[in-house]
């Protein structure tokens, strides 16, 4: 079995790749499926200037949150910001640029920097801010703007499932951007909750092709976080 | 006696068809899955990649891997399909789903919608709500009439748009608008409600078209 792609650590993984001024896409949405063990080892390489994408800033302190709190992060490109009271003052104040994107825009910004097109056009954002300055282009009827593909030095991704070869599978709604990303980057990396053997996977199930991964780490325990815990109450006991 | 935040999602539900693939928002538009008629068999998406979204989880049965757009905990159903956020997308701004259900800061008398920013303040983001009424064929606004007093069903949007000329039917507390060619119809009053408390909260002009 090959086990060129492996590596011990996340700092390893990442040790010859991070410095200054790069662009690094990071997968998740809010902060489920997020690689958080692979932002933790950026934030201890100390690394700044970076230009992050993804479609959260993480939340106060955790996952990218982090990195708005060492001061890493020089520009984010994401589709909505949230609460994060760091972030927020940092935006406030113009020492953090940001750019919005609808959601969708991003996603599929992302899955055509990976794809190899450089442009698209789209419906979303037409009669808003959002076209300006942006090409516009009628379509049978209807105007469209142009939106541009979007491609990252680096991507860190998380996985539920990976093998040796870099085959990837994720869990529920913790695929999210993660597999347009491990496309779109010069590098990416991926943090995986187990690892198995090339064959352990049916390759019917391989949401994630190895050629998109470069690195693979795993991760022995994932402090999954949860935004908004929400519940329904049991009923008290009936008698049987 | 103007409808409570769950009497307008009821109302709202009355725009539900069977076989209907729908989004529905964070807020009162969420309510609208406890109003789905019994017998009708109704898919609800969340653009952060699955459909088929379920119920909240049991007390102790969260799972931090699966939750909505508004980042709460829910459950799947048999009839359950995850998916990445570029695929969910695919099928919203592709015109799969058919009804989109969102609130709204203020519309306009020709359906243009401002759902995402206020001037001054600090601005979250966009999220899936630009695409979602670029998209969907159906978008119904859920709000409350006012706020704080001020109308926000008006003549031209003074917030930043999310969409223009993308709203088909408004329902608040106090009424349903239809957004016809040309211009606002009123087609239902909550109870005990009159037009004239209509007209008192509205910017925007609008025909009485009673059904």
């Amino acid at each position: 079995m090959s086990v060129r792609k492996i590596y011990s650590t996340a700092a390893l993984a990442l040790a010859d790749v991070l410095h200054d001024d790069m662009t690094i896409m990071s997968g998740g949405f809010g902060l489920c499926g997020i690689p958080s063990v692979l932002i933790d080892a950026v934030l201890a390489s100390g690394v700044r200037g970076l230009t992050i994408i993804s479609n959260n800033p993480g939340a106060e302190g955790l996952g990218l949150g982090k990195l708005f709190n060492t001061r890493q992060v020089h520009k984010l490109i994401c589709s909505y910001a949230g609460e994060n009271a760091q972030f927020a003052r940092q935006y406030m104040a113009g020492e953090v640029e940001v750019e919005f994107n609808p959601q969708g825009t991003l996603a599929e910004r992302i899955r055509a920097g990976g794809a190899g097109i450089p442009a698209f056009y789209t419906r979303t954002g037409v009669g808003t801010v959002i076209a300006e300055g942006k090409p516009l282009a009628e379509f049978d009827g209807k105007t469209y703007l142009m939106e541009r593909g979007l491609r990252a030095d680096l991507a860190l991704v998380h996985a539920w499932k990976g093998d040796t070869e870099g085959n990837l599978v994720y869990r529920m709604t913790a695929r999210n951007f993660n597999p347009m990303m491990a496309s779109a980057a010069a590098l990416t990396v991926a943090e995986v909750e187990s690892l198995v053997e090339p064959g352990q996977i049916d390759p019917d199930h391989i949401i994630t092709p190895g050629i998109f991964v470069d690195r693979i780490v795993v991760v022995d325990k994932v402090d999954k976080r949860i935004e908004q815990r929400t519940v329904r109450r049991r009923a008290a006991p009936v008698e049987e | 006696m103007p409808w409570t935040r769950d009497q307008m999602a009821a109302r709202a539900a009355q725009e539900l068809r069977d076989g209907y693939y729908v989004n529905l928002g964070i807020g009162i538009p969420t309510l609208v899955a406890n109003h789905v008629p019994a017998g009708m068999s109704i898919q609800l998406q969340s653009e952060n990649g699955m459909l088929g979204m379920g119920p909240f989880p049991w007390e102790g049965e969260e799972d931090a891997d699966l939750i909505n757009a508004g980042k709460q905990t829910i459950t799947t159903l048999p009839t359950t399909s995850f998916f990445d956020s570029a695929a969910s997308f695919g099928m919203i701004r592709g015109g799969h789903i058919q009804l989109s259900m969102l609130g709204a800061l203020q519309v306009s008398e020709k359906g243009d919608l401002a759902n995402w920013a206020v001037p001054g303040k600090m601005v979250k983001g966009i999220g899936g709500a630009m695409d979602l009424v670029a998209g969907v064929g159906r978008v119904v606004v859920i709000m409350e009439h006012t706020a704080k007093g001020e109308a926000k069903i008006v003549r031209e949007c003074s917030l930043p748009l999310t969409g223009a000329g993308v709203v088909n039917l408004i329902v608040t507390d106090l009424c349903v608008f239809e957004v016809r060619p040309e211009g606002l119809a009123l087609v239902d009053l909550a109870p005990d409600t009159t037009l004239d408390d209509v007209r008192d909260n509205t910017e925007a002009d609008f025909v009485v078209a009673l059904q």
